[in-house]
């Protein structure tokens, strides 16, 4: 058992699908587990006790739990290829910093204008390009975030474009308008394997969010 | 070393604050502390954290760093020369960022909770926050290994980022007339206190609990009249 890697998961997480995007550029082997989120496994319970959330990493029997934790975790252990954070410690503190800030706001506001109607649909709508906006300034003419090549708040926020076809169907936006700089670097990021393997179909996510929209909302 | 290199913006009775100064009093690195005046912000620090505009801030150079567990990891990474505020080991640097990130997200926001809630949610909070010590009791176990603090023999990234609330913790027991910290129920934790408030790198940082049990009466009172935040 030199190195065992199982990944308890869920297809349309955008958390998730960070640690597929970490592991897929460390070229690591591991084992996919799907997990239903209405019936979730002893493993998962057993792993994850205090949060009972996917992404779990299980590294030799051992778990790792919180998607940027993970993804930090991976890139010190398989430390010998494909760096995800920078080696200079301003320019990580930097990096870890836009990875938080997009965990602060992506969900909730992705949440916002995929799940709601009304006045808090469109208080979701204005967070959410607010918070688009702000890291297309933090983008600047960088072709990544992290630079010339792809990096861990690129990682941290690719996994939210899959989300996006569902946020301006059901949000009646238009984010390539509004934010033509964000569509362009995650075209640009789709191009990378890792990237283009990982995430999930716009129209199946789109389904499922509408499925989702459907247990908060009557129309 | 230029004198004034290192600055921290801030205010005293922050918990999160008080992260990177015992952080930099670890590593024996001189700054310079510029306190926020109470209810405004400084053009320094808005400057410096536009997009969050909070406190605390490190200005290292002309380079802000913000929020407050990435300053005390970059810290860590920088002042290489003074003793490690993270293990070396990557599954306990994990294990530590776990627990840092449980406290902040979830144990803190019940402690937050507790402070304006009343009646059935006041009893609610109060469980989580029982709960939530419960969990931390266990953790410490297993992270210290029988040693003095979460991260062994000597202070580490849990042990800053859990033990800056302490000085709150103990206005919440006042203010609530309960035991959160209790011999019976974390013995581990309760020791674990008093080591931690007792160490050289926090003693000169930690707020006494009389100072700000008084700054909460004047939180409390600007809270009744202050307009909803804006976020």
């Amino acid at each position: 058992m030199a190195n065992e890697v199982v990944l308890l998961d869920f297809w349309p997480s955008m958390f998730g699908m960070r640690v597929r995007i970490a592991l897929a550029e460390k070229g690591i082997k591991y084992e996919y587990k799907e997990e239903d989120l209405k019936n979730k496994s002893l493993l998962l319970l057993e792993m994850n006790p205090i949060n009972k959330k996917i992404p779990v990493l299980i590294h030799n029997g051992k778990p790792v739990c919180e998607s940027l934790i993970i993804v930090q975790y991976i890139d010190e252990v398989w430390n010998d290829k494909c760096p995800l954070l920078p080696s200079d410690p301003y320019q990580r503190a930097q990096a870890r910093f836009w990875a938080d800030f997009v965990d602060k706001k992506a969900y909730g506001a992705s949440r916002k204008v995929c799940n709601t109607t009304g006045e808090e649909q469109e208080a979701g709508k204005k967070e959410f390009f607010e918070f688009l906006k702000t890291l297309e300034v933090e983008l600047g003419d960088k072709p990544y975030f992290g630079g010339e090549t792809f990096g861990y708040v690129d990682l941290s926020f690719i996994t939210f474009y899959s989300w996006f076809h569902a946020c301006e169907v059901l949000g009646n936006i238009n984010i390539e308008a509004e934010c033509p700089k964000i569509i362009a670097w995650a075209k640009r990021c789709l191009q990378k394997e890792s990237v283009a393997k990982t995430l999930p179909d716009q129209k199946k996510v789109y389904e499922f969010v509408a499925q989702m929209r459907k247990r908060f909302v009557s129309e | 070393m230029v004198k004034n290199d290192v600055k921290v913006l801030g205010a005293w009775p922050s918990p999160y604050v008080m992260r990177p100064r015992i952080a930099l009093n670890i590593k024996s690195v001189n700054y310079e502390f510029l306190e926020e005046t109470f209810g405004s912000k400084s053009e320094l620090l808005l400057q410096s954290n536009p997009v969050h505009k909070k406190i605390p801030v490190l200005i290292h150079g002309d380079k802000p760093i913000c929020e407050s567990m990435i300053i005390v990891e970059y810290i860590d990474e920088v002042w290489t020369s003074g003793p490690s505020i993270l293990p070396s080991d990557p599954y306990d640097r994990a294990i530590q960022r776990f627990w840092a990130a449980y406290v902040d997200e979830k144990w803190f926001a019940a402690m937050k909770g507790l402070r304006s809630a009343q009646g059935e949610e006041r009893k609610a909070f109060l469980d989580q926050v029982t709960e939530g010590l419960a969990l931390l009791e266990e953790a410490f176990g297993k992270c210290s290994k029988g040693k003095a603090f979460f991260g062994g023999d000597r202070i580490g990234l849990l042990d800053i980022a859990f033990g800056s609330f302490l000085g709150w913790l103990k206005v919440t027991e006042k203010l609530n007339g309960v035991k959160l910290l209790d011999e019976a129920k974390t013995p581990g934790l309760v020791k674990w206190a008093e080591r931690f408030c007792a160490d050289a790198a926090v003693k000169s940082v930690m707020p006494e609990t009389e100072k700000l049990l008084e700054f909460s009466k004047v939180l409390a009172a600007k809270m009744k009249g202050a307009p909803p935040p804006k976020n």
